[in-house]
């Protein structure tokens, strides 16, 4: 297994053995702690796996809950590794990928990785206009350019200017995702369908950004727990194994103000996929079902580009014809994603990712064995190739 | 009129604004001999040959129009009162590679809302001119063609 010059692989090397969150909710009563910590002993009950057994942490920017405080209230052992990775929703991929690097080197045994936010009843960041990160607080938001949405907003016109995308393509993946959160009771959407008419009509966020182009804002944690492959075979549920997991910051980036470089629409998803791809067993066109992720929809039509699953320009009309849709060529966010599930920085997408890929999905897609999971793109990025 | 934010100068940008304040639109660009190369935001080296050398180069404050979006609320109060306003992202002629976010407005002193959404389009030429926002002279963007 382990290549001759001694370095280790990190190739299905850990699985994900347990996952677990709390009720999904616009306004949930307790605080992100208590909510970390039920998501937590939740993905550890599913696992098997005693809370004192737990020696690795691994979380992501924005998180409110820190390892002192989660390990002594969950009851963790003597931890020996934790690990924090910036950029907010690009980093929730690479929480794994971190615990995969501590397990497989021998760092730790146990690792959990979690997201808690109340981003649904809680302040929206954008409204601080005193903790504002540089950039933008400079060259940016002086001019009315406030909130992520327009951010993005403004590489989704360019986008749509060059290539032609159109609205009817974001509707396309808008749809997909409320289809699948129409399937699945966890949803905040489960009982609330989307038509053309709705979507057509809905008020703007950011032109060409209408609302249902923007994902929900979500009171909610989750969790998973990793272990080494071998210890995996020995826990409750089959394992789902890491096979590929990459950070992405490319060469001259500057987060989701990408605006001073030759190619602005080529972002972290390329950096990343690279490097992911060059560690798999497989390809793009083998992948059966995908969670990317959906703060915004135009991050979908990059991303397919940017992890390979069409070419440059071509990610718009990649989702005609019901391609995202159970059944077609790549079936998006089972669960809803964080435009129809809940937004809580892409977590949704990992554990929806192991129901998958364990069968358990409430939108299975039939024999699935090969999921993509994929952080924020438009900032410092993650993804993850998961199999069984 | 309600407040609108004003940029959070730093050290490396600060030049920026103090050219602008005198009207001139100026770029960061690395001084190292055989180099020269452009770049934005402002930072302590180049990117390209390492060098800590830098000077301001003036430039002609012509472009083009990129991008250009037009939020809506929920926003912060005082940009909430100019909607429809629209933030541009401006390609400037002499260095592709570097667009400026501002505002596209009827003249220099006009308000952010001064001109008709419907008069934006992807690849109209603009030219640099400088307004007061709050007590900072920022770059703003008129037509050439209006
Ligand atoms: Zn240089």
């Amino acid at each position: 297994m382990a290549p001759p010059d001694g370095t280790a692989f990190l190739k299905d090397s850990t699985a994900i053995v347990g996952i677990g969150r709390t009720p999904f909710a616009r306004r949930l009563p307790e605080s992100e702690k208590a909510l970390a910590c039920r998501a937590v002993l939740a993905a550890l009950a599913d696992a098997g796996i005693a809370p004192s057994e737990v020696d690795a942490f691994a979380s992501y920017t924005m998180e409110e809950t820190d390892e002192v405080e989660l390990a002594k209230a969950v009851g963790a052992g003597d931890v020996t590794f934790f690990s924090k990775v910036g950029y907010g929703g690009g980093g929730s991929c690479a929480t794994l990928a971190h615990l995969a690097a501590a397990i497989t080197t021998g760092q730790a045994t146990v690792g959990v990785a979690w997201r808690s936010r109340k981003r649904g009843s809680g302040p929206r960041p954008w409204t601080d206009t005193t903790a504002q990160l540089p950039t933008p607080a400079q060259w940016t938001r002086p001019f009315g350019l406030l909130r992520p949405a327009d951010e993005i907003a403004m590489l989704a016109r360019r986008y749509m200017h060059e290539y032609g995308a159109t609205r009817d393509h974001l509707f396309n993946v808008a749809l997909a995702c409320r289809n699948r959160a129409n399937q699945n009771p966890a949803a905040i959407m489960y009982e609330r369908p989307l038509t053309r008419d709705m979507y057509m009509t809905s008020r703007w966020i950011s032109e060409p950004l209408c609302l249902f182009d923007n994902c929900l804002e979500t009171d909610g944690a989750l969790a998973c727990v990793l272990v080494s492959a071998a210890r995996a075979r020995d826990c409750r549920h089959r394992p789902v194994y890491v096979h590929s997991a990459a950070q992405g910051l490319p060469a001259q980036h500057h987060g989701m103000v990408n605006y001073w470089n030759d190619d602005p629409l080529a972002g972290p998803a390329w950096t990343a996929a690279r490097h992911l791809w060059k560690q798999a067993d497989f390809g793009p066109e083998d992948v059966d079902v995908a969670q990317i992720y959906d703060a915004f929809t135009p991050l979908i039509p990059l991303s397919l580009e940017g992890y390979g699953f069409c070419g440059r320009g071509e990610g718009g009309a990649f989702t005609e014809g019901g391609a995202l849709e159970t059944g077609g060529r790549l079936p998006l966010n089972t669960a809803g994603g964080g435009l129809s599930e809940a937004y809580v920085h892409g977590f949704n997408l990992i554990t929806e990712g192991v129901r998958q890929l364990r069968g358990t999905s409430t939108a299975q897609v039939p024999g699935a064995e090969t999921c993509l999971v994929t952080a924020g793109e438009g900032v410092p990025t993650s993804a993850v190739l998961l199999r069984n | 009129m309600t407040e609108l934010l004003t940029p959070v100068v730093d050290d490396d940008g600060a030049p920026f604004w103090e050219y602008a304040a005198r009207g001139e639109l100026r770029v960061q660009a690395c001084a190292a001999a055989g180099c020269g190369a452009m770049r934005f935001p402002p930072r302590p080296c180049c990117p390209r040959c390492g060098s800590f050398a830098a000077v301001w180069r003036r430039t002609s404050g012509k472009g083009r129009i990129w991008s250009y979006v037009v939020p809506h609320p929920p926003l912060l109060p005082g940009y909430a009162a100019l909607v429809p306003y629209h933030p541009v992202l401006v390609e400037l002629a002499d260095a592709p590679h570097i667009r400026l976010v501002g505002n596209l407005v009827a003249r220099a002193g006009a308000p952010l809302d001064s001109v008709a959404p419907g008069r934006l389009r992807i690849g109209a030429r603009v030219q640099a001119v400088f307004a007061d926002q709050g007590g900072v002279v920022v770059p703003r963007w008129v037509l050439e063609r209006p």
